[in-house]
């Protein structure tokens, strides 16, 4: 008889909310009539969001001291109750972003389940805390994101973006899964404290097995959080999938990504640190030379803003290579900003893409800024976050990341940064120039009328409010960062 | 107690995010009316300020303080010193100006415009009176953006070129000043800039490419010429009079008085540096064919004379510096604001197709004559008791600075005296020949920017008196002491 081991709810609160919602938005595919369907499942959607959010919050309040639940399968601690938050909030915004999407087939309330069960993994992901809850969550949520890329069956764009992440995506985790079984041949635990213990009871610190697994799942790790030399699904995926599910990928992909690993490297292998801490650096220098340089060169914004999120896993990475207790902080604050940020953009990109009914190049963003006031200045202010200039919350988490690295006395790496953020400063300025600066005879207007969003504008609003807010508010989301770090990772 | 500090940071800021959310219907003249209005007021509350100020004490005065974030002691923290507070005077005084020309000259999108203009006021104001390090960062950031779009949206024609240029020129510089600001942050263990001290040498190296890009010197320029020409008027006025001032300040403040021994073991190559700013910048405007390009390379000349007067870093070398650097933001806005008038007349700014405005535009004349003549720092005029100074001040670091300095003053007579002639002598041009006379709204400009400059003419120690306090004690003196 297999024993039953005690099942915490509440911990699980944030995923069940979300895997009911998909529930009954799939049943709304079937039960509600095809005039209301689009409304409904949204609004349910939204709503397992802001529930999952909500819940996500209180178990932050309430799990001041990290401990192991359902048979140490799972962590409840603040760094995921704060991954969770995140999450949930980008799942939020997703929907806003997705709601007034011409729909080519009948597919909404799928899509809308899809999304919850996406949101869903990646909660459960946050808190994984063994080998086998890390792949499972991770397939969970992948899935769902292969089918969210190909949604668009009719669009043979989307269906390549489909494949191409599909199998990309199968590298890294067949990477991941390898690595895993590597590690658990090496130590013989799953656990990521058990792990860690194993390591240093068995003095397995240069094992050769133990190192190949650790090496093969950072890379399966790089590969989800789009970082470079891993990156090359990207601009591929973010162009060819539809631009609300791109959006909910960026933010919400990367923050359980790099959240992820932050947590596996600092929990189950501590006493490798002097070899995956140099490694971390390695890919962020990588993310950062490739991210930037080959932003340089996009004219289509999509791509333009993938080559972006690459060099941004860059930057955050330099967070995680600091492994220190700032480090770490600086990760966790930077994530918040960064997924309004990208969220906020690929908003702009989906309302301008269904003005134009055309992919959105910098030719075809001219004049933005003055025919829609909102959607320009908040291009302009995320383009700002993006670059790390004032008054946003990327200027604050780019000066984090960089004194973390400082502490730690990696000045190099500090200097790579510095120099990829002026780099980065030409194509994210040169966005804003297409939004503002066209003459006005280059200003070609396609499209009508503008279709009336206001969901859509709603969630730009409310992204660039993070966005500008989080340069003000950098105390409390600090000490929200300090309390989620300091009793999960144990600096 | 610093309540008047936080105003005029706060007025503006508060006053752009107002004009941006004005409505549409609301006519072009009232936009730039209330924005014009509110730059006044923010000048109205320098004027207090100043009237409060004690300036016999050397300690930061007006203070305000409030935690940003604790982790590393970042606050919003604020003050003025007697120097700071007339670099302040500057700032307001010459972004009022610019506002008024920008009304008069009627810019369209007037909301997004006027609000960036004061938008740029507040964070003009804030590089003066932070007195955190990052603070200052952020205000320093703050700057660029606004400007980054006043010239890339309502510039000439070469615009696109000419702000990447300037982005790209200034970022570089900037960023490797954020490293230097993180550096010197958490070796200090603290970002306040009241106290701390620093010897690193790359530190002030980082500091000093921040700044020297921003000013610019010799050789960073690079994205002078192009920036001054394709800029509206009054953003050259601002660029040149203001942000230019800024950079010159924040070698004083952060470079100069926080870091004693790299200064004085880098003081010969930087002295070196601007004084070849100083003649090569001189001579390009002697050779420069628009009334801008005179302009812009008498500033980067007038730069390279800031810079000789700071690093001389004794008494007068810092006063005169500081004496100087309003005189020339006083001198420069005015200049920029009149190429703008006279572009508007003739359509050009190419120095071979004007002249002869003189005859029957007296006053136009009159303006133009009167800010040259100071600006060639004839014996009398505010600039001469500045670069008087300034070459008091560095004549004991070698006699050869104050011959090169004199030398830039007969330059300075050439060029000022050959746009004068190019511009208001000679035989007529076609182009000039309808051109009006300055109309009342423009003479309302430029009549206080001259009598500013008249009053420090017939009393530079207004200013020169009130710089650093009784016995010259302020922070910034004392540790080059």
């Amino acid at each position: 008889m297999i024993h039953r081991p005690p099942v915490d709810l509440y911990a699980l609160a944030p995923t069940l909310a979300l895997l009911g919602t998909a529930a009954i938005c799939l049943l709304a595919a079937v039960l509600v009539p095809a005039r209301a369907r689009s409304a409904f499942s949204a609004v349910c959607c939204a709503l397992g969001y802001a529930g999952a959010f909500g819940v996500a919050a209180a178990l932050f309040a309430d799990s001041a001291h990290g401990h192991g639940v359902i048979a140490d399968a799972m962590r409840r601690d603040r760094l995921g109750a704060f991954a969770a938050i995140l999450i949930a909030g980008s799942g939020l915004l997703a929907v806003g972003v997705s709601y007034t999407r011409r729909w080519g087939r009948e597919h909404v309330a799928e899509y809308y389940a899809l999304l919850a069960a996406a949101g869903a993994g990646m909660v459960f992901l946050g808190s994984a805390n063994n080998l086998m809850t890390l792949f499972l969550s991770l397939e969970w949520f992948s899935l769902c994101l292969y089918v969210l890329c190909a949604i668009d069956a009719g669009i043979e764009r989307s269906l390549e973006a489909a494949l191409k992440y599909l199998i990309v995506g199968g590298f890294g985790s067949a990477f991941l899964l390898f690595g895993s079984a590597l590690v658990y041949g090496a130590t013989g635990h799953l656990a990521f404290h058990d792990i860690a213990a194993a390591i240093s009871s068995q003095g397995l610190v240069g094992d050769s097995l133990l190192i190949v697994g650790l090496a093969m799942m950072l890379v399966g790790f790089a590969y989800k959080a789009s970082a470079a030399p891993f990156h090359m699904w990207t601009p591929d995926v973010y162009e060819g999938a539809p631009t609300p599910v791109t959006a909910f990928m960026s933010a919400a992909t990367k923050t359980v990504a790099l959240i992820l690993t932050l947590r596996v490297l600092v929990t189950a292998f501590p006493q490798e640190a002097h070899l995956w801490a140099p490694a971390v650096a390695a890919i962020s220098v990588a993310s950062l030379v490739i991210g930037n340089l080959g932003a340089l060169l996009q004219r289509n914004v999509k791509r333009l803003l993938a080559y972006s999120s690459v060099s941004h896993a860059g930057f955050m990475l330099i967070g995680i290579a600091a492994n220190s207790a700032l480090g770490s902080r600086a990760l966790l604050y930077y994530l918040v900003p960064y997924a309004a940020m990208s969220i906020g953009a690929f908003a702009v990109v989906a309302a301008r893409e269904r003005e134009l009914g055309q992919p959105v190049t910098l030719e075809n963003l001219a004049g933005l800024g003055w025919e829609r006031p909102l959607h320009g200045v908040a291009m302009w202010v995320f383009m700002l976050g993006f670059a790390g200039l004032p008054p946003t919350g990327g200027f604050v988490g780019k000066f984090y990341v960089f004194a973390a690295i400082y502490d730690r006395g990696w000045i190099w790496l500090l200097i790579v940064g510095v120099l990829a953020t002026a780099v980065s400063l030409y194509y994210y300025l040169g966005v804003i120039r297409a939004v503002y600066m066209r003459l006005p005879s280059e200003v070609a207007l396609v499209g009508g009328q503008p279709p009336k969003e206001r969901a859509l504008s709603l969630a730009i609003a409310a992204a660039l409010a993070v966005t500008v807010g989080s340069f003000f508010a950098v105390q409390p989301l600090i000490d929200l960062a300090k309390h989620a770090v300091s009793g999960a990772l144990g600096f | 107690m610093g309540w008047l500090t936080d105003t005029l940071i706060l007025l503006p800021f508060g006053a752009a995010l107002l004009v941006w959310a004005l409505p549409a219907f609301i006519p072009r003249v009232w936009v730039g009316g209330a924005a014009f209005f509110f730059s006044l007021l923010e000048v109205g509350f320098w004027i207090w300020t100043v009237g409060r100020y004690n300036f016999g004490a050397a300690n930061l005065q007006e203070t305000s303080r409030l935690t940003w974030f604790s982790e590393f002691g970042i606050s919003y923290h604020v003050g003025f010193y007697g120097y700071t507070l007339w670099l302040s005077g500057l700032g307001v005084i010459g972004m009022a100006a610019a506002t008024g020309y920008g009304l008069w000259a009627g810019r369209d999108r007037p909301r997004a415009y006027f609000g960036l203009m004061l938008f740029l006021t507040g964070a003009v104001v804030g590089v003066f009176a932070a007195q955190d390090l990052l603070l200052f960062y952020v205000f320093w950031e703050a700057m660029l953006i606004p400007l980054y779009v006043l010239i890339g949206v309502w510039g000439g024609p070469g615009r696109m070129q000419a702000t990447i240029k300037f982005v790209i020129y200034t970022m570089a510089g900037s960023l490797l000043m954020l490293a230097s600001v993180i550096a010197y942050g958490l070796t200090q263990g603290s970002f306040d800039l009241v106290h701390g001290h620093s010897e690193s040498v790359w530190i002030f190296l980082g500091f000093a490419a921040g700044f020297a890009v921003k000013a610019p010197l010799w050789p960073l320029h690079g994205w002078l010429p192009d920036a001054y020409r394709e800029s509206p008027p009054e953003v050259a006025g601002v660029l040149s009079g203001v942000i230019s001032k800024a950079a010159t300040y924040g070698f004083l403040f952060i470079a100069i008085a926080h870091f004693g021994r790299p200064v004085s073991d880098l003081r010969a190559p930087i002295l070196v540096l601007a004084a070849i700013g100083l003649v090569y910048g001189s001579l390009l405007a002697f050779r420069a064919p628009d009334i801008r390009g005179v302009i812009a390379y008498s500033s980067l000349a007038q730069m390279g004379l800031i810079t000789l007067g700071l690093f001389a870093t004794n008494v007068a070398g810092l006063n005169g510096a500081v004496l100087q650097m309003v005189n020339h933001g006083l001198i420069s806005m005015t200049l920029f604001l009149l190429a703008g008038a006279v572009e508007r007349r003739a359509a050009t700014g190419q120095l071979d197709r004007l002249g002869g405005m003189a005859k029957g535009r007296p006053v136009l004349a009159t303006v133009l004559m009167a800010t040259g003549i100071i600006a060639l720092a004839v014996p009398g005029s505010s600039a001469f008791a500045g670069e008087f100074l300034i070459l008091t001040g560095v004549f004991p670091h070698g006699w050869g600075y104050a011959v090169v300095g004199g030398i830039a003053i007969v330059l300075a007579a050439m060029y000022m005296l050959r746009l004068i002639s190019a511009v208001l002598h000679r035989s007529p041009a076609p182009q000039t020949e309808d051109a009006r006379d300055l109309r009342p709204g423009e003479l309302a400009l430029f009549v206080p920017l001259l009598l500013c400059l008249l009053a420090l003419s017939a009393w530079p120690a207004g200013i020169t008196d009130r710089t650093f306090g009784q016995n010259s004690q302020t922070p910034a003196l004392q540790s080059i002491r």
